[in-house]
């Protein structure tokens, strides 16, 4: 059996006598290996970006949307009508036992004023319960309590947006903003969340008590009136259950009779971005399919160039069969150069595959992720190109007759 | 005991429609240790028979003993092995390959002999100073002048310690003074280390270092004669 360190060197070698040709047999390897190195990191990248999207939205949550009511005949658009209320909210924590939190919410936006800062944010009124079902701990000072609901008092908790835009350097801890002219201390911080899967920005926020904001800031059309109620359920499973049980009990609560459309609307957040994660998984291996179709296309042309070699060299072939190389020999050598062509093309390919990831980051702005598992796949997949697309030549080469090929000028 | 024995063999290829016969019956038998010549102009056959009994070649009929082994119905790698262990080439045209180093060059037939890389060298060395070219051993055949790239080819034809050394024309190429140095070296391979030598040639100067001269003519011999 043939020596294999010593047969590449001689590839090596070989290879080093055509640079130009070996560089250019290469390229295909190289933009290959690299294709499917950076589709594949812009597809993980995406899901990665889904998934972070759905865990910062908080696990098993369902959100209750006031729903198209129908006046007149005319049907009016989705949460049109206002038809939930804080009861509502705690009829649902109260009897759907699929359920562990529920936070009503009632938002609306305003200028925010501390010292001469001023900022113009989201305000949220809602229960304590919120951080639970949104999953969101504080950075620091505490979260305001039933109590502050009861009595509406006028507390708040500001995102980390709401902080670097008015505070700066100084503790917000204790401090006084106003919102609407109404003066609110500030009591805590929330800790960073990052984007919401619709792209707003999750920390630029500022959370009071809900009655705080139904009677001190916004005034509603009807008492204990709430835009939205966030819904926890109690684990995955339990999530359709909830949505079982809070239809019903709603339909019931808002005497809606047998034929009738709700007025409201159970939305699944966490079902939805699960298929939207699914989706950029299909993609991911969609951009790697095609990718790896650019590495085939490099294969044929390592066949090529061994096939336009293995005619070049049919002397020294035929020189190495009269010394005594049998079949294997010749085609190992030739399988051999085919790999080493591969393999250095797929180290170049995985340098550009990594280094064009990185770039198309910082220049597109895309989250790409290039996963060890992807360069070690497209680094075996050019091996097993090298392998496959080598062997035909090398087959051609062991068959040819030693005198025909001694005599080959 | 004959080393190689030919008996009755035949070759006839194919030109589409028509069978050329290059072998028609020819049988002979060649010792140990003999420094035999053989002639013929071309076409006579003499080459064929060459790549026969060097094993590159089957017969087409007939029987081919080569140290008794029965070469007829062996396949390709059983032939290569064959090759590799007890025959040595020298060919008109050197057959150097041209990328390697003369070292490398000789060690080639020990690479496909499993044998490993530290004896290799060693041998590969012994081998080039028996030919007087140690200190040529990192030069690359274009680098070499013709007497010394044959020495080269000597060496590797030696190296695995074949009994049977085949020289197709190892003159052709060379001028008259490294001629002689060559065939010299054929000679003293014969006499002091009892190898067999089977000479190609078609110039009587150079056939006349062999002390037994096989004819041939339209593909059989015709004259067989121990000087």
């Amino acid at each position: 059996m043939i020596n294999i360190p010593s047969t590449f060197r001689i590839s090596f070698r070989a290879l080093k006598v055509n640079k130009m040709r070996s560089a250019l047999t290469m390229l295909g390897i190289i933009i290959g290996v690299a294709a499917v190195i950076t589709m594949l990191a812009v597809g993980t990248g995406a899901s990665r970006k889904i998934s972070e999207q759905i865990s910062s939205i908080g696990s098993n949550l369902l959100i209750i949307l006031p729903g198209a009511t129908t006046s007149g005949g005319v049907r009016m658009v989705v949460g049109a009508q206002p038809t939930l209320t804080i009861s509502d909210a705690d009829a649902i924590k109260k009897e759907c036992n699929a359920v562990s939190d529920v936070a009503p919410v009632l938002n609306g936006v305003a200028q925010v004023v501390y010292g001469h800062q001023n900022w113009s944010t989201g305000i949220t009124g809602t229960t304590p319960s919120m951080l639970i079902v949104r999953d969101w701990p504080l950075a620091s000072g505490r979260s305001f309590a039933d109590r502050d609901v009861r009595s509406a008092t006028k507390v708040c908790l500001l995102g980390q947006t709401v902080v670097d835009g008015l505070f700066g350097d100084i503790d917000p801890i204790g401090q006084i903003i106003r919102i609407k002219k109404i003066p609110f201390i500030v009591i805590g911080v929330l800790a960073k969340k990052g984007q919401s899967p619709q792209g707003h920005d999750q920390d630029d926020n500022i959370y009071v008590p809900v009655t705080t904001a139904q009677k001190k800031l916004f005034g509603t059309p009807f008492p204990g009136m709430v835009r939205i109620i966030m819904v926890k359920a109690k684990s995955t499973e339990a999530l359709a259950p909830a949505e079982k049980q809070m239809n019903d009990l709603l339909r019931q609560r808002h005497r809606i009779g047998q034929k009738q459309e709700n007025d409201f609307n159970v939305r699944n957040l966490t079902q939805m971005m699960q298929v939207a994660e699914q989706s950029a998984r299909v993609m991911t291996l969609l951009l790697g399919s095609i990718a790896s179709i650019s590495l085939l296309v490099g294969g044929i042309g390592i066949m090529n160039i061994m096939l336009v070699s293995v005619t070049e060299r049919t002397r020294e072939i035929g020189i190495r069969m009269s010394v005594g190389a049998k079949t294997w020999d010749i085609r190992l050598q030739f399988i051999i150069e085919a790999v080493t062509l591969s393999l250095i093309g797929g180290i170049a390919g995985i340098v550009l595959g990594v280094s064009g990831s990185k770039a198309l980051g910082i220049l597109a702005g895309w989250p790409t992720i290039v996963s060890p598992l992807a360069v070690f796949l497209s680094f075996g997949f050019s091996g097993l190109v090298g392998v496959f697309f080598g062997f035909y030549p090398a087959y051609k080469a062991s068959l040819f007759n030693p005198i025909d090929a001694l005599r080959h000028e | 005991m004959a080393i190689i024995e030919a008996q009755e063999i035949t070759k006839v290829y194919s030109l589409g429609d028509i069978d050329v016969n290059a072998l028609t019956g020819v049988s002979l038998a060649i010792e140990k240790g003999e420094f035999v010549g053989i002639m013929g102009p071309s076409g006579s056959g003499k080459s064929t028979f060459m790549n026969i009994l060097g094993c590159l070649d089957k017969p087409t009929s007939g029987k081919y003993l080569l140290e008794n082994i029965d070469i007829s119905d062996l396949n390709r790698d059983k032939l290569a092995a064959i090759r590799n262990k007890k025959i040595g080439f020298v060919f008109q045209g050197f057959n150097l390959l041209p990328r390697m180093s003369a070292l490398e060059n000789v060690e080639l037939p020990m690479l496909y002999d499993g044998i490993s890389a530290k004896e290799r060298k060693e041998n590969a060395l012994e081998a080039l100073k028996k030919v007087g070219l140690e200190d040529r051993g990192y030069h690359h055949p274009n680098q070499l002048s013709g007497g010394q790239q044959q020495r080269v080819a000597i060496a590797r034809a030696l190296v695995n310690n074949a009994p049977i050394i085949f020289a197709d024309e190892p003159t052709g190429n060379l001028d008259t003074k490294t001629s002689v140095e060559i065939m010299k070296i054929l000679v003293d391979l014969n006499t002091q280390s009892n190898i067999t030598v089977i000479l190609v040639t078609h110039e009587d100067n150079i056939a006349a270092y062999s002390r037994r001269i096989i004819k041939f003519l339209d593909g059989s011999v015709i004259s067989d004669e121990i000087r």
